[in-house]
């Protein structure tokens, strides 16, 4: 394919510049350019990439290269601090609430990966902080939603608090919130239905929904193979829910996922964890540094 | 003014609007130079102009050299025909197959669905409410069991009660999953050997919202089993699923349909032209806001 060698090409510019004692226009011309198709071709948004491109091209014809003794490290120092500078820091922690029950919500497109998501948040909550969640269906209208997330419960022996398909998924979610008081778990993960971003009326379902319970954390579920659209359907998303961060799904397939890096820049929202599989223990805490690598193909 | 120049200005907004809309940055390069030097044959002045030369450049990358004409979905006229339907998880299989299923109904065809996706949490359920809903038989067995003996039991059924065309839905897996793709090669052995000539379509389907990667899908989904055709999904969104012109132009598969929704009906033919039109459309319309 066309790309194949892109990060060997990135990489032995890189190696041209590294060794040099003096970097100039042209050198820094040459290797944001290869930064440029190797990013657009992972998939970081178009935007993101120009702003990067133009941080990065000021800052290497600046005065902490020129008047370094290593002119060409610095500069793909630059590179790399920029790339995981606008991924964020570790953040893997999910909010507690001094009121139980914590109450997470998760939202995002048809198909990224909510639902299991939520059997793993469920799983890792119980696991490594010894909680007790009440999985609830929230979504009456995916064929089977409600059967896929028992049957996550099942697997996991966990409860799931479901009204069936004619219940309003708010009333469900309000519903579900006495029930977990008065079973006296500290946890409730709402799973809703997938939706775009640009369905006004499903996107205010959501609305409602917060509104009424008042969630701690509001994750976004995002798939890590999506492209140029994630920055349109994570504002979105943002803008009306004001997300407390993001799950990035299937990073277990060989995807750059550059997507990562878009929504990260037009959110600011953090990505808290990484899907790593189809099984519920594959659920792993977001690492940045790592992911600014993969993204480069390094 | 309606026209605008066709500058270089327009070219870097011509970039990165087929770049926002997945294309992928080579093929745009590529193209944009291919586009410069046309205009200047042709001595183009306004957009007006330049729309039916991006339109047919662009078309002209997605067929190639290829036979226009592989666009519908190839049943038999007598016997049993047999449609697999392969993919990465959550794109959109097992409700194509039902939004297919829905299709070919109407089309009077008798059809029946095989629940090949043996391993997702309430995978069968999903596919027996669209067989009711289609009001299609589901052939099954329970979670967990072997994918090629659900697909083997199903042939046997359809061969059994005359149905026209059988829809097998798989298990989504990535496809750097090496077990998860050879288990694939094994359904598709099956069905070789219960029917020659069969499967007479493997449906590769794709999320329009995919970026790059599913040029990677694509490839090795075709070796796995041979795809003969793409379901691009989820176009009612903002994606644009520009990919879909790199995986004709270099692997040769054809979209067959896409999916524009979550109900029966969310399901088209697809359409060549408007599609790569719906590519670079944005363009036009903020050059006629000036
Ligand atoms: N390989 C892999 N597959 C995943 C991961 N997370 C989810 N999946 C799969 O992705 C598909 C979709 O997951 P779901 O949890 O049903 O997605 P959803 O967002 O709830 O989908 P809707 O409710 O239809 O919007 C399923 O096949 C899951 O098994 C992951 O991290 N890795
Ligand atoms: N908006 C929109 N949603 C779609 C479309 N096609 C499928 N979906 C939704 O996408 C989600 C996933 O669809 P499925 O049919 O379960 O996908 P799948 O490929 O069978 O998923 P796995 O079996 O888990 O791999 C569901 O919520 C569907 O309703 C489409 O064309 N447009
Ligand atoms: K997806
Ligand atoms: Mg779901
Ligand atoms: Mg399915």
């Amino acid at each position: 394919m066309a790309f194949e060698g892109l990060a060997e090409r990135l990489q032995s510019t890189i190696k041209k510049i590294t060794g040099k004692g003096k970097v100039s226009e042209q050198d820094v011309k040459e290797m944001t350019r290869e930064i440029r198709l190797a990013l657009l071709e992972a998939d970081v948004n178009f935007k993101v990439v120009k702003d990067l491109i133009k941080r990065i091209k000021e800052r290497a014809v600046g005065q902490e290269v020129m008047e370094s003794l290593t002119p060409g490290q610095q500069v793909i120092k630059v590179v790399k601090e920029e790339l995981t500078e606008l991924m964020g820091g570790e953040q893997s922690k999910i909010a507690v609430s001094d009121r139980p029950p914590t109450v997470i919500m998760m939202v995002g497109l048809q198909g990224a990966g909510k639902t299991t998501t939520t059997g793993k948040l469920a799983n890792l909550l119980r696991k490594k902080h010894n909680r007790s969640p009440l999985l609830v269906a929230c979504d009456v209208y995916r064929p089977a939603a409600i059967k896929q997330l028992e049957t996550l419960g099942g697997q996991l022996d966990m409860p799931v608090f479901s009204m069936g398909t004619e219940a309003k998924p708010v009333d469900i979610a309000k519903k579900a919130i006495e029930k977990a008081k008065e079973e006296h778990r500290d946890y409730v993960l709402i799973d809703t239905a997938g939706r775009l971003h640009v369905d006004t009326e499903l996107m205010g379902e959501l609305d409602e929904i917060k509104a009424a319970v008042k969630p701690d954390e509001i994750f976004l579920v995002v798939d890590a193979m999506t492209g140029q659209d994630a920055v349109n359907v994570a504002e979105s998303f943002n803008d009306q829910l004001d997300v407390t961060g993001v799950v990035l799904t299937k990073l277990d397939g060989d995807t750059r996922g550059g997507a990562a890096l878009s929504i990260r820049a037009v959110t600011g929202k953090a990505i808290k964890f990484a899907g790593m599989g189809e099984k519920l223990d594959q659920l792993e805490p977001f690492h940045p540094e790592r992911m600014a690598s993969r993204i480069l193909g390094m | 003014a309606r026209y605008r120049k066709v500058d270089e200005d327009f070219f870097e907004e011509l970039e990165e609007v087929l770049i926002t809309a997945d294309v992928g940055v080579m093929t745009v390069m590529d193209l944009i130079e291919e586009l410069k030097f046309e205009v200047q044959r042709r001595n183009i002045k306004d957009t007006e102009e330049v729309k039916e030369v991006i339109s047919e450049k662009l078309v002209d990358i997605y067929y190639g050299d290829d036979d226009q004409e592989i666009e519908t979905l190839n049943i038999q006229k007598e016997g049993l025909s047999v449609v697999l339907v392969v993919g990465v998880n959550g794109v959109g299989k097992t409700t194509s197959i039902g939004k297919l299923a829905h299709k070919l109904k109407a089309e009077g065809k008798n059809v029946m669905l095989a629940a090949g996706d043996t391993f997702r949490a309430g995978a069968i359920e999903q596919l027996e409410v669209w067989g009711d809903r289609a009001g299609v038989d589901v052939i099954k067995q329970s979670a967990g069991s072997d994918p090629a003996a659900v697909i083997f039991d199903a042939i046997k059924a359809a061969k059994s009660r005359d149905v026209d065309v059988l829809l097998c839905d798989t298990a989504g897996r990535l496809q750097n999953k090496v077990n998860l793709m050879n288990e694939l090669s094994k359904v598709k052995r099956v069905i070789e050997r219960e029917i020659p000539g069969a499967p007479h379509e493997v449906l590769l389907v794709l999320d329009a919202t995919t970026g790059q990667n599913a040029l990677s899908q694509a490839k090795t989904f075709s070796e796995a089993t041979d795809v003969s055709g793409i379901v691009l999904t989820k176009l009612d969104g903002t994606a644009k699923g520009g990919i879909v012109l790199a995986i004709r132009h270099e692997l040769h598969i054809p979209v067959k349909f896409v999916g524009l929704g979550e109900k029966a009906e969310d399901l088209q033919k697809f359409d060549a032209n408007a599609f790569v039109y719906g590519l670079f459309a944005d363009i036009l319309d903020e050059s006629n806001e000036d």
